[in-house]
């Protein structure tokens, strides 16, 4: 059995706003290919100020699709069309403590039903702009789609240029056979052979640090590869800064979606080695939570 | 709450006296059988007691015609590959579409490597077509792999005759009766069955044992090399607890092969007519007048197989389901989509399993919670219509979601 949080299960056995609302002036309906779940949205906006004042939901699928739409009801209730809009995928994950990543797709078929429902109310219509395939990389739910739309669009041609360019492949690294096959369709269909052993192209190479750094050289060495992850994380929800550096322990704060999020070690772990490849020396990436509470001079000759 | 388990096909409860057998080649026969010295004394001679247990619940003419493996998927893995090693000149498998991935999984991989896979598909019963059999099988073909009974709906395959028809075209023939063996009767001297896959844990023996059943005079190639253990055919030092158990849990269930067959019969029977009495627009899988004894896979229409698990499991009832989203893939039941089951019944679909350990009462219990359980998740069904109780007019086309 799946390893639910105690939110999911409690709006699966206890679910908010079910069923669809009488008098709904909007109405979304979307299904996920990739496991058949599909979920009515309907919803009641108010013509005059475009706020939310009710929301229902009829879902056929699983029990974190039965979450995603519950707690999904709950967070949009209230809100304006337009602050409606701004809610991720990755927010409906977080309200419920997370979702396992095979169950990432329920959040997901939550939003977009949201934006089907918006859509139907102003009298667009909504086309769904992204294709699931089957998930590859566990550790980072990337799916088989994903992969192959980066390996055309970048011509990629080894495990490390799609973990470069995708992450995944970078956690355990059991999906790699997978990531190979699809190397494999891909390369074939251009006309080229898979070769395991090939050079990694265009890796984004590190310029190692050369020479003694002066502490400020080195703290903004290390701020400008924490940075470097800023653009992928922020696409995930998430965004990461560094709060500061003691010796070898560099303190990063993980917000966004990244707090709390089960990848998050996985994370920081990719963070820490391209900062050892980078700068040439061991340095820990640790939580700013865990960072030692910092004391005044005052407080420290009181101790 | 009750504590009711449901879920034999997956796996079983090992029965106690079967641990009772087992804990003393733990603790004091725990010597390499081997060693010539006392603590394998008894070693070799336990191992071969069950070997000829295992031989009398299957009926094969030699014990030594019994190979220990260390589960069911070794066991499918050996006897194929087996195949195709010893005869290399032939390039075509024929398997059904609705095999465990013990066996599908391997074959997908040696069709990468160039062999032609023939997957039989199945009608809405689940059955075969032994006509279009009969026209695969030629001197192209290294093996026939076909189970004995289906995991999911528990539909018994005519392995027999097939093996018969395999061997008049002189192609080999192997059957992954892990569900079958300890369920049904067999006496495998009376058919031209080359090999045969057993898993302990089917049969309330323990978890990492297996067998394989390998006609005398049957081509082999042995998958793992090493040293002299199963005649060489199966190197690595024997999992001797574990082998003991399987022998008198073969023993055990040869004992009760009568009361699976009637009284674990029964309590399938009585889930079955009372689930399908008291819920409507729901079905049973699978081809109902050839089954295990003790499965029943029933499909609820227009609700999702996890979330009936959530809410039996919150009953203390444990059972399992052909649906996508209980497997870690996702990917929708492939024996389901294999018999045209419509989607909006194949992601309902709960397998209960029984075993001789189950009893009547427990059987009213699921009957009690069970009707409760698919109305409360259809009220949350878009494919239902909960003011008049039944499914909306024309669910297909009342609700069309834009798929992603």
């Amino acid at each position: 059995m799946w390893d639910y949080s105690d939110k999911v299960k409690d709006h699966f056995f206890n679910p908010k706003n079910a069923g669809a609302v009488v008098d709904a002036n909007a109405i979304g309906e979307v299904g996920s290919i990739s496991c058949g779940d599909a979920l009515r949205l309907t919803l009641k906006v108010n013509d005059d100020t475009e706020v939310i004042e009710d929301a229902g939901f009829q879902t056929f699928g699983c029990g974190s699709a039965i979450a995603s739409s519950s707690v999904l009801t709950e967070i949009i209730k209230g809100l304006t069309l337009d602050e409606a809009l701004k809610v991720t995928n990755q927010e409906i994950a977080a309200e419920l403590d997370g979702l396992p990543p095979e169950k990432m797709h329920c959040s997901v078929m939550g939003r977009e039903a949201l934006q089907a429902a918006i859509a139907n109310y102003r009298g667009e219509e909504w086309k769904d702009d992204h294709e699931e395939g089957a998930l590859v990389c566990k550790c980072f739910a990337i799916d088989a789609v994903m992969i192959e739309e980066m390996v055309w669009a970048n011509k990629l041609r080894t495990v490390e240029d799609v973990t470069n360019y995708t992450k995944a492949g970078g956690g355990c690294a059991a999906c790699h056979e997978d990531i190979e096959a699809i190397l494999e369709k891909v390369l074939k269909e251009r006309g080229e052979t898979f070769d395991p052993s090939a050079a990694p192209i265009a890796k984004p190479e590190p310029v190692v640090a050369k020479g003694p750094l002066t502490n400020l050289q080195r703290i903004k060495k290390i701020e400008e590869v924490i940075m470097s992850f800023r653009p992928q994380l922020m696409a995930d929800g998430g965004d990461v800064e560094l709060v500061e550096v003691v010796d070898k322990t560099a303190y990063v704060n993980m917000t966004g979606a990244c707090n709390g999020c089960q990848m998050s070690a996985m994370t920081i772990a990719g963070i820490q080695q391209r900062l050892m490849e980078v700068m040439g020396e061991f340095i820990k990436v640790v939580p700013a939570s865990q960072m030692p509470k910092l004391v005044t001079i005052e407080e420290a000759s009181h101790a | 709450m009750p504590d009711i388990y449901l879920d034999n096909n997956a796996t079983t409860k090992v029965d106690s006296a079967v641990v009772d057998v087992m804990i003393p080649y733990f603790t004091e026969q725990f010597g390499n059988p081997s060693s010539i010295h006392r603590f394998a004394d008894g070693v070799a001679k336990a191992i071969k007691k069950a070997r000829s247990q295992v031989q009398e619940l299957i009926g094969a003419e030699h014990d030594s015609e019994i190979i220990f493996t260390s589960c069911g998927t070794e066991s499918d893995s050996t006897a194929i590959l087996s195949a195709i090693k010893a005869q290399p000149n032939r390039k075509e498998i024929i398997t059904t579409s609705v095999e465990h991935p013990a066996v599908l999984a391997l074959c997908e991989n040696l069709e990468k490597e160039g062999y032609t896979i023939h997957r039989m598909p199945v009608d809405k019963c689940g059955r075969l077509n032994l006509e279009a059999y009969k026209n695969l099988l030629s001197d192209e073909v290294a093996i026939v792999s076909v189970m004995w009974a289906n995991n999911e709906t528990g539909t018994i395959f005519p392995v027999v005759e097939m093996a018969e028809m395999a061997n008049a075209a002189g192609v080999m023939f192997h059957t992954d009766a892990v569900q079958a063996v300890g369920k049904i009767p067999m006496m495998l001297q009376d058919t031209k069955i080359d090999m045969l896959s057993i898993s302990g844990h089917k049969l309330h023996a323990p978890k990492g044992i297996g067998v394989l059943y390998l006609r005398r005079g049957t081509r082999f190639r042995p998958l793992l090399r090493g040293g002299h253990q199963e005649r060489g055919r199966r190197a690595g030092t024997e999992n001797t607890a574990s082998i003991v158990g399987l022998g008198k849990a073969c023993e055990m269930a040869m004992e009760h092969m009568e009361y699976e067959n009637v009284q674990v019969k029964a309590m399938r029977d009585r889930l079955e007519q009372g689930i399908t009495e008291t819920v409507p627009h729901c079905f049973i899988t699978g081809d109902l007048n050839n089954r295990l004894p003790n499965t029943t896979d029933i499909a609820f229409e227009y609700i999702e197989g996890e979330a009936i698990l959530m809410l039996l499991n919150k009953a203390g009832i444990a059972a399992s389901s052909g649906s996508a989203c209980t497997s870690g893939s996702l990917e929708p039941s492939h024996v389901m989509r294999a018999m045209d089951i419509p989607y909006t019944a194949a992601h309902g679909t709960i397998r209960f399993s029984f075993s001789r350990y189950n009893n009547m009462s427990e059987v009213d219990e699921v009957l009690k919670v069970m009707p409760s359980i698919v109305a409360t998740l259809r009220k949350l069904s878009p494919y239902w219509d909960s003011v008049n109780n039944c499914p909306v007019a024309d669910p297909e086309q009342a609700f069309q979601p834009t798929y992603a």
